[in-house]
């Protein structure tokens, strides 16, 4: 790995600075994709901006009906909080089910969504849940974060602060872990805001989607059965190593009727 | 750059490179080697240290990220009056070991998912084994180890 500049700062004002004036510096959550990034000279930043001192971006709130999970909140704390077990269960089970445990001591929410892994679980979570990505510039509604495989609609230097959730009436995440690296082969995060429902997609695709096609079907009716006949179009899916897509399409399929059944 | 921690309850201070990972600043700076690196590149749990008294893979964290914090290597497990920490004394006790190379980071992950999780059992601390691998398959008294130390712990 080539050395590098290394910068503790203590607020996000601080942090926003040294990345606008140095172009070739890297934000730095619990290192656990950049490090191994770093080890394969995939990465090779000449300054590494460390969030992890910054009180600002840790915790989890309530603000009114809302939820606002701090960037720097790691799979654990989220895995492990009353208020997010209470308010959204899906989503501390989501994180619970995320590598590792000593991965989830280290990776954080912000971390996990700004580099948008393909097989990521929080890409799910956040779109189903129609949650709104808040950085030190603007507020993103999920859905228009997620641009592409490893792409988000982060300008340069920008920092996601946190994420703001609403509590669904129900919700519910399954996942095809995949047995060696933990991440999803797919995960299909269902939620259910009064007659409003959301189907997001982690795993399958180039980047998390929504199905939307389920989501007509599961508004007009909340139902395992709604689901029959509905399928997912394998041609924008994923094929690689560990699954094809006309498998990934299936499997789509078969977690999101499990999601379904658990919450109806 | 400067780093000051605190090592097995010992402080401790060095100028390190900021890319020095904490295991090869344990392993080549500090001499304790009882923190293996299998494969540098988080998956296999060998070289999982306890940092602020959380289980962590040290070959994925900068030296300089544990600046100020408490570190805990397989070596300060034990009691300073020798007592073996009840996982180690387990792992003895159902033969939790062959070649012995995964053992730190198993003992570590171990103690972690007993304080966390008291009576833990088979099935959960399976999953919780999910990041560490025994390149010898002896998962089985490992898993014994592990799910009576947790029973000890609620007890
Ligand atoms: C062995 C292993 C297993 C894993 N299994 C899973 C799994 O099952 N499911 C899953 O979803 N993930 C999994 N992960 C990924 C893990 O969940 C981490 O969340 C993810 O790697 C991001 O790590 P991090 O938060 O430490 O961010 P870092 O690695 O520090 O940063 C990742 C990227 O995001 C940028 N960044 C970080 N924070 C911010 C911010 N606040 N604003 C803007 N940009 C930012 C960084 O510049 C960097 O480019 C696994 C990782 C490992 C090592
Ligand atoms: S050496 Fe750190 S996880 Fe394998
Ligand atoms: S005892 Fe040999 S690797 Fe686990």
């Amino acid at each position: 790995m080539l050395d590098f500049t290394y910068h503790r700062p203590a607020s996000v004002a601080d942090a926003a600075k040294i990345v606008g004036e140095i172009e070739d510096a890297k934000l730095m959550a619990g290192g656990m994709t950049l490090i191994p990034t770093m080890k394969q000279r995939l990465a090779s930043p000449s300054d590494i901006v460390d969030l992890g001192r910054i009180p600002e971006l840790k915790g989890i709130r309530r603000d009114g009906a809302d939820l606002v999970i701090g960037a720097m909140t790691r799979h654990a704390d989220v895995a492990s909080s009353a208020l997010v077990r209470e308010a959204i269960p899906a989503l501390a089970s989501l994180a619970g089910q995320i590598g590792d445990p000593a991965v989830r001591h280290r990776g954080t929410i912000g971390g996990s969504i700004s580099n948008a892994d393909p097989a990521a679980d929080y890409p799910a979570g956040v779109v189903g849940l129609d949650a709104v990505v808040e950085t030190n510039q603007r507020q993103i509604a999920a859905d228009d974060f997620f641009t592409g495989l490893f792409d988000t609609a982060l300008e340069p230097g920008e920092i996601v602060t946190g994420v703001r959730f609403r509590a669904p009436d129900a919700a519910n995440y399954q996942k095809l872990r995949h047995p060696a690296s933990g991440y999803a082969v797919v995960g299909v995060m269902v939620a259910r805001f009064g007659s409003n429902i959301r189907v997001a997609i982690t795993g399958a695709g180039p980047s998390v989607f929504r199905a939307m096609e389920m989501e007509a079907a599961l508004s007009a009716k909340f139902a395992v059965e709604s689901l029959a006949g509905v399928s997912i179009d394998a041609a924008d899916l994923l094929s690689d190593m560990h699954a094809s897509a006309d498998y990934r399409a299936h499997v789509v399929g078969v977690l999101a009727k499990r999601a379904v059944a658990a919450i109806s | 750059m400067n780093v000051t921690l605190t090592v097995n309850g010992q402080a401790i201070s060095r100028d390190v490179e900021p890319r020095m990972l904490l295991a090869e600043f344990l392993r080549d700076e500090l001499r304790l080697t009882g923190t293996h690196v299998g494969c540098d590149t988080t998956q296999c749990g060998c070289c999982i240290v306890h940092l602020d008294g959380e289980a962590v893979k040290s070959c994925t964290l900068f030296a300089v990220q544990a600046d100020g914090s408490k570190v805990t290597t397989i070596e300060g497990l034990a009691g300073t009056d020798g007592a073996l920490h009840p996982v180690q004394a387990a792992f003895r006790e159902h033969h939790g070991l062959q070649c012995g190379f995964c053992t730190p980071g198993m003992v570590m992950m171990g103690a972690d998912i007993v304080r966390r999780i008291p009576g833990a059992d088979d099935e959960t601390v399976r999953h919780e084994l999910e990041g560490n691998i025994c390149r010898c398959t002896g998962y089985q008294g490992i898993v014994e180890a592990i799910v009576d130390a947790a029973a000890q712990a609620r007890s």
